[in-house]
């Protein structure tokens, strides 16, 4: 019963010129925030300005930001019929109720409440009762409310006390503006100062101008170049009519109303005096504007199936190729195959789910473009061959910083990705929190999967995760088949395993499994294996059988080349006296010595200063920015003291924090 | 017939222009081929009997040219009224996109508009057609005559129109109506794109 959103009335379908730059901002406003500012919002304006573009602009532009929001549009027409027939039929508690739902009430042509007292009463309390909920409410009129005949004086009031505010007809740049906008969608490019002469002619409203640019594409399309000149003469008689045809189609409609149709048709007979009218010009004209309004229709029906599966998380790449494709194809068959692959892709989504849940969001089920790769990811996760997890991209051995601290866990890692299983099998690598365990490993991952090899990279929680998952399913031997395909395996944080004895027992099987094969494994830990408790010592055993390598803080070599990196990274020209100064600082990780880049950079970022060694000192010590009062109440003498770059030693604030000034302060940081 | 062919980003309406004997479909073709620029048509085929009768059928092919980027042709048929050419109306209606129904508004001719109107609906139903989407317009042809020959376009809607489609009265002679029809057909046709091959 509700007309639907045109889906061409949006906000960026509309041309905002001086006349109509006011109501479209408070539309946005209320788009933005229904309810909030401007409730009711009245807009009025004489026919043909934008009414409606601009009301169903509102619902799409809110639907948009929420797209669960109810949102109604319905002319004055369809809300007075529906009241009726509810009232006939004895259901106008139903028909009210059928209001207490919606957020955003768009109700067009309200000047029709002339006369409609029932109606009006009606309205008074949907307006009413939207106000007291918060709920918005906006209405269209071709005039002010206090100009609607016998219009109750409270609705009067009530539209008063919310925003009432008019479009005016467009100036004669946004006519230029509304022309060309036009054309464009049409794709018909016209003699320079052709749409500017149509704009001259007069024509207030802009459905007659689009009306005599129906003409002026009808008399190109007949191949004939419109000079300038003729424009005034061509659509001269334009100016003075009624108004040609809406290009919506929403009036001459002879379908609804064949008496009209034949009224016309009878009393323009084609031999009346007066000059000869072009016939199959108004015919084309008239075609035109129809063929246009279905095309316009069917790329609205792609645009808003984009939205609704893009929405859904589809990929949506094959019908925006559609929509650029100018509709190469036809769009109701391929929204339907769409549809039915999108359908398919649930459907062998929820079965993938049952045998791996991790598996159901894959962008693999997401791609309608390629059930086929979801079809395979499936018949892999049913085989227990789906590839496990793999190595982050981001970190790379190369990007690892050498120096004397941490070359034989290096050249360890490099040895095992040049003979994988062959030198050092296991590796384990173990290092502290931050110093770069988790960065070689992937690192390392990264190498062997460039050498074709399928590696399974994850972090031991992840695994104990992946085994209950397994186990809830029923689906343990699949599980473990989908490691035992893999060439490499790499488990993180391999520590974490303590107490976990069926996660130890699924890996010592796995670590039998491996080594007999001669495929690599790669461990990291972030305790030293001798002191790891809760690990049974036939896994223990077999991993301390391999290389232990150990990773340790990083030593001012390393804080230096790694804040050098950093910085030259963000800030090629850096003064390396700055990741002198960054490698002074204390700092027992690299993580650490990142976090101290990061907020040198940060600060000069939002400074716009230089990044100096100076600046770096003044944020990280904050010697210039921070106040000394608190300092001079509550001295502190502990905290290193390390030689900075300009000899002298400087006080380390990332130690003070050790020493706290009062109880409070420390009470809180025991919490914590 | 295909309406659009995306893949060649051409659109070819076939529209039908049916009705008894003498109710004058050829004098609407004729009308319009006198109205649209050489350019945009093409050699209208007309065969007739020495008579002015349509012997076979007439065929207008007009070239609207691009719009919105799709090369736009219609192609205006008639059928021969006479009841012994049955199965050249056969012939000609298959595949139409849009029929309109050229009733003569004569008084002594309502039974030909009944006969005409019944052998379009066995016809179409015999292709398969889908009587009730398919866009039909009514002309309600010579107005123009004396009222007390002819019956009121009221009283035609009421003899004929009985699924209430677009009806217009006309003057094909002096092309009252003619192009006004030819828009309301076209329109129909063309609404029905969009809308998924059900009316618009």
């Amino acid at each position: 019963m509700t007309p639907p959103l045109n889906p061409y009335f949006r906000f960026d379908t509309m041309v905002v010129g001086s006349a109509n730059r006011l109501a479209v901002t408070a539309a946005r406003a209320v788009a933005e925030t229904p309810g909030a500012v401007y409730n009711p919002l009245f807009i009025y304006a004489k026919p043909g300005l934008g009414k409606t573009h601009l009301l169903m602009a509102i619902g799409h532009g809110a639907k948009a930001i929420d797209p669960a929001l109810s949102v109604e549009y319905l002319t004055l027409d369809h809300f007075i019929e529906a009241f009726h027939a509810a009232i006939a039929s004895g259901q106008g508690e139903a028909y009210r109720r059928r209001f207490v739902d919606v957020a955003l009430l768009l109700v067009d042509d309200v000047q029709f409440l002339t006369g409609q007292r029932e109606a009006q009463a009606e309205l008074l309390r949907i307006v009413d009762a939207m106000q007291t909920a918060s709920r918005q409410i906006v209405l269209t009129s071709d005039r002010p409310p206090s100009e609607i005949e016998a219009l109750d004086e409270r609705l009067i009031r009530r539209f008063a006390g919310g925003l009432v505010i008019d479009i005016a007809p467009p100036d004669y740049e946004t006519k230029v503006a509304i022309l060309r906008r036009k054309a464009d969608e049409r794709r018909v490019s016209f003699a320079s100062g052709v749409l500017e002469a149509v704009a001259r002619l007069g024509l207030d409203n802009v459905r007659e101008l689009v009306g005599a640019l129906n003409r002026l594409i009808a008399h190109q399309a007949a191949g004939d170049e419109v000079p300038v000149e003729r424009i005034p003469g061509l659509l001269g008689g334009a100016a003075g009519e009624e108004g040609p045809a809406p290009a919506d189609g929403t009036a001459s409609d002879p379908r609804s109303a064949p008496a009209a149709s034949r009224e016309r048709a009878s009393a323009a007979p084609a031999e009346e005096a007066g000059p000869p009218r072009d016939e199959f010009g108004d015919f084309l004209s008239d075609i035109s504007a129809t063929l246009h309004q279905q095309i316009e229709a069917w790329r609205g029906k792609v645009a808003a199936a984009i939205l609704r599966w893009g929405g859904e998380g589809y990929r949506t790449a094959r019908l925006e190729a559609l929509l650029e494709g100018e509709l190469a194809r036809d769009p109701e068959e391929a929204l339907r195959e769409f549809e039915v692959d999108a359908r398919q892709l649930d459907a062998l989504r929820a079965e993938a789910e049952q045998v791996a849940p991790a598996l159901a969001g894959s962008p693999v089920f997401r791609d309608p473009g390629d059930v086929a790769a979801a079809e395979t990811l499936l018949e892999q996760v049913k085989d227990g061959a789906h590839p496990p997890p793999a190595p982050s991209p981001l970190w790379r051995l190369e990007t690892v910083v050498e120096a004397a601290g941490n070359r034989v866990a290096l050249q360890a890692a490099l040895a095992v990705v040049a003979e994988p299983g062959q030198k050092y099998n296991p590796l384990v690598v173990v290092g502290g929190s931050g110093v770069g365990k988790t960065h070689v490993l992937h690192g390392i991952g990264n190498a062997l999967a460039a050498r074709g090899l399928r590696v399974a990279c994850l972090g031991a929680e992840e695994f104990t995760g992946e085994l209950i998952e397994a186990i809830d399913r029923d689906a343990v031997p699949q599980w473990r088949k989908r490691y035992r395909l893999a060439d490499a395996l790499l488990l993180d944080d391999v520590h974490m395993l303590a107490e976990k004895s069926r996660s130890q027992d699924e890996l010592f099987l796995l670590f039998n499994h491996f080594q007999e094969s001669g495929r690599q494994m790669v461990f990291s830990s972030a305790v030293a294996l001798s002191q790891l408790g809760g690990v049974e010592s036939r896994l223990l055993t077999r991993l301390e059988g391999g290389l232990v390598a150990e990773l340790p803080a990083p030593d001012r070599e390393i804080r230096q080349r790694v804040a050098d990196r950093l910085l030259t990274e963000k800030v090629p020209e850096v003064d390396p006296e700055v990741a002198a100064y960054v490698a002074s600082r204390p700092a027992e990780s690299v993580r650490a010595v990142s976090g101290l880049v990061q907020r040198v950079l940060s600060a000069a970022e939002a400074q716009q200063a230089k990044v100096t060694a100076s600046f770096a000192r003044t944020v990280l010590e904050g010697t210039a920015a921070r106040p000394t009062a608190r300092r001079a109440t509550a001295p502190r003498s502990s905290g290193l003291v390390a030689p900075g770059p300009g000899g002298g030693g400087v006080r380390s604030r990332e130690k003070m924090v050790l020493d706290w000034p009062d109880i409070g302060d420390r009470l809180i940081e025991e919490w914590r | 017939m295909s309406l659009v062919n995306f893949a060649a980003r051409e659109i070819t309406c076939k529209i039908v222009y049916y009705g008894p004997g003498r109710s004058g479909k050829t004098t609407n073709l004729q009308y319009i081929f006198g109205r649209v620029p050489e350019s945009r048509r093409g050699r209208m085929v007309s065969l007739a009997t020495r008579t002015d009768r349509t012997l076979f059928f007439d065929f207008l092919p007009l070239d609207l040219g691009s719009i919105s980027g799709f090369a736009t042709k219609f192609q205006l048929y008639t059928v021969p009224g006479q009841s012994y050419y049955a199965s050249t109306r056969r012939l000609v209606l298959q595949g139409a996109d849009g029929v309109v129904f050229v009733a003569d508004s004569q008084a002594r001719r309502l039974e030909d508009n009944v006969e005409s109107l019944q052998d379009l609906q066995t016809n179409l139903l015999e292709q398969g057609a889908d009587v009730r989407h398919l866009p039909i317009v009514f002309q309600y042809n010579k107005q123009d005559l004396p009222r007390d020959l002819i019956l009121t376009p009221e009283e035609l809607d009421e003899s004929l129109n009985f699924r209430t489609v677009p009806s217009l009265s006309a003057d094909a002679l002096h092309g009252g109506g003619v192009f006004e029809t030819l828009k309301a057909i076209s329109e129909s046709v063309l609404r029905r794109l969009a809308a998924g091959g059900t009316p618009a």
